[in-house]
């Protein structure tokens, strides 16, 4: 037998997680410096993009109380972390980190983040992939966090060719990864609703 | 040895199941298709990183982080441990979040309803990131057991929500530390959907006295575990 050691076992992030990760949203002040779904300030490069949706159960109803992490790539399709050594027509943008955390909020059930959208980027042999925002999904009645991706309805070339997408084999399936891109009030909005079961499950992932 | 390579396969059998029928809440946020599996890319072996000016003095001291007319009431503690991956190496300079109830059971939040008593000196939450060796430390107290809606009369025992960051966006894992020799820890269905037992153990931490201050606070040692990696890139069909 091997000796390595086990992961330590998962538990569900309950309804309070707020506390610990978005103290304001459970309501009080503690931390001087707090995390937040707002990724890009003002000197950030890239296109300004919203990306909002529900979280939803099995019934079909929004839930208000998930907790969601999104970590992706600048514009340039690099990412923020020293393994990264993309060539240098990929540079760091040191106003973009690249990672934000934020709640479905208690009244709307809506989540939202404020970022930029990612360059495409290459997978560890060579091949493209299309431009994506990594998610990580967890909440009460989620016993361990749930990752999965959004891709940009607006790059259906590189969405074709994207190595991930092509293994899902059915195309509603495959839809369920690729938000819609709207406009609203001069602001570019992408829609990624999450569903944790049933009708139009989204395809989560085991990476 | 330097590793750089992909994330071993995460071992779902000591962890539990999305569906958990015990915890009914999981009934209907639990996927009920095959998880994809893919080759991880940087998207997965890359990871958000934090650095210490980011934490504030205060941050892993809960005894004084929201104190406003004295100190919260409850019996004080320290909460130590490591983090390392899977192959014991330590973690460095990785963030742990961590957040509880006060000692009566209650949570400072808007959705709290039990009517245990708040602490007007007690937030509930800090954060650490862990030294060259892995190690983190924060001072609390002791929180209590309380009644959630589950089944009717079910109590959850005393624990610590953690939320930690590896290196990597897939080492990222959410989890609770327990109390040794808590009665209520085997009527736990949060804790009874691992289903392994060696995996329930290593969340119970124990008492840890020659950590402990003499005259001050006892100590707790719970110690983490993410997953390790491979020695080099692994790469499919080059
Ligand atoms: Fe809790």
């Amino acid at each position: 037998m091997s000796s390595y050691l086990d992961e330590t076992a998962s538990q569900t992030a309950g309804p309070y997680v707020h506390i610990g990760l978005i103290p304001a949203q459970a309501g009080f002040d503690i931390f001087q410096n707090n995390f937040s779904n707002q990724l890009a300030g003002a000197e950030t490069k890239g296109e300004r993009i919203r990306i909002e949706g529900y979280v939803i159960d099995g019934t079909g109803a929004p839930i208000r109380d998930a907790l969601l992490e999104i970590w992706q790539a600048n514009a340039a399709g690099r990412y923020n972390h020293p393994e990264d050594k993309a060539s240098p027509d990929a540079p760091l943008d040191p106003n973009f980190r690249g990672w934000g955390r934020g709640g479905t909020d208690f009244r709307t059930a809506l989540y939202h983040f404020d970022t930029i959208k990612p360059g495409a980027l290459p997978m560890l042999d060579g091949r493209m992939q299309a431009p994506h925002v990594n998610f990580w999904i967890t909440a009460r009645g989620i016993n361990i966090g749930l990752q999965t991706r959004m891709y940009f309805a607006d790059e259906s070339a590189a969405n074709a060719a994207d190595p991930l997408l092509r293994l899902i084999e059915q195309d509603s399936r495959r839809q369920t990864l690729i938000a819609p891109r709207e406009a609203r009030d001069g602001t570019i909005v992408y829609r990624f609703d999450i569903r944790l079961q049933g009708d139009g499950e989204t395809v989560f992932l085991d990476v | 040895m330097e590793k750089t390579g992909q994330y071993y396969q995460r071992d779902r059998l000591i962890h539990p199941p999305a569906y958990t029928p015990g915890y009914k809440t999981s009934v209907l946020r639990s996927p009920r298709l095959a998880l994809l599996s893919v080759e991880q890319s940087l998207s997965d072996i890359t990871g958000p990183v934090f650095g210490a000016d980011e934490i504030g003095l205060l941050d892993n001291d809960l005894l004084r982080n929201y104190a406003k007319t004295g100190e919260p009431i409850g019996e004080r503690m320290i909460v130590h441990g490591r983090v390392l991956d899977q192959d014991a190496r330590p973690l460095a300079g990785v963030l742990v979040e961590f957040w509880q109830a006060n000692a009566s059971g209650k949570y400072r939040h808007v959705n709290d309803t039990y009517k245990a008593a708040i602490d007007p000196n007690f937030g509930g939450c800090g954060r650490a990131l862990t030294d060259a060796n892995g190690f983190y430390t924060f001072r609390s107290i002791k929180p209590g057991p309380y009644p959630w809606r589950n089944r009717l009369n079910d109590w959850r025992p005393a624990h610590i929500h953690f939320s930690i960051f590896g290196h990597g966006f897939s080492q990222r894992l959410i989890t609770q530390m327990y109390f040794e020799g808590d009665p209520l820890i085997r009527h736990c269905p949060m804790l009874n959907g691992i289903p392994d037992d060696g995996a329930r153990q290593r969340l119970i931490a124990p008492l840890d006295l020659n950590a402990s201050i003499p005259l001050d606070s006892l100590a707790y040692r719970f110690d983490i575990v993410l997953r390790g990696r491979r020695g080099t890139y692994f790469e499919n069909g080059q």
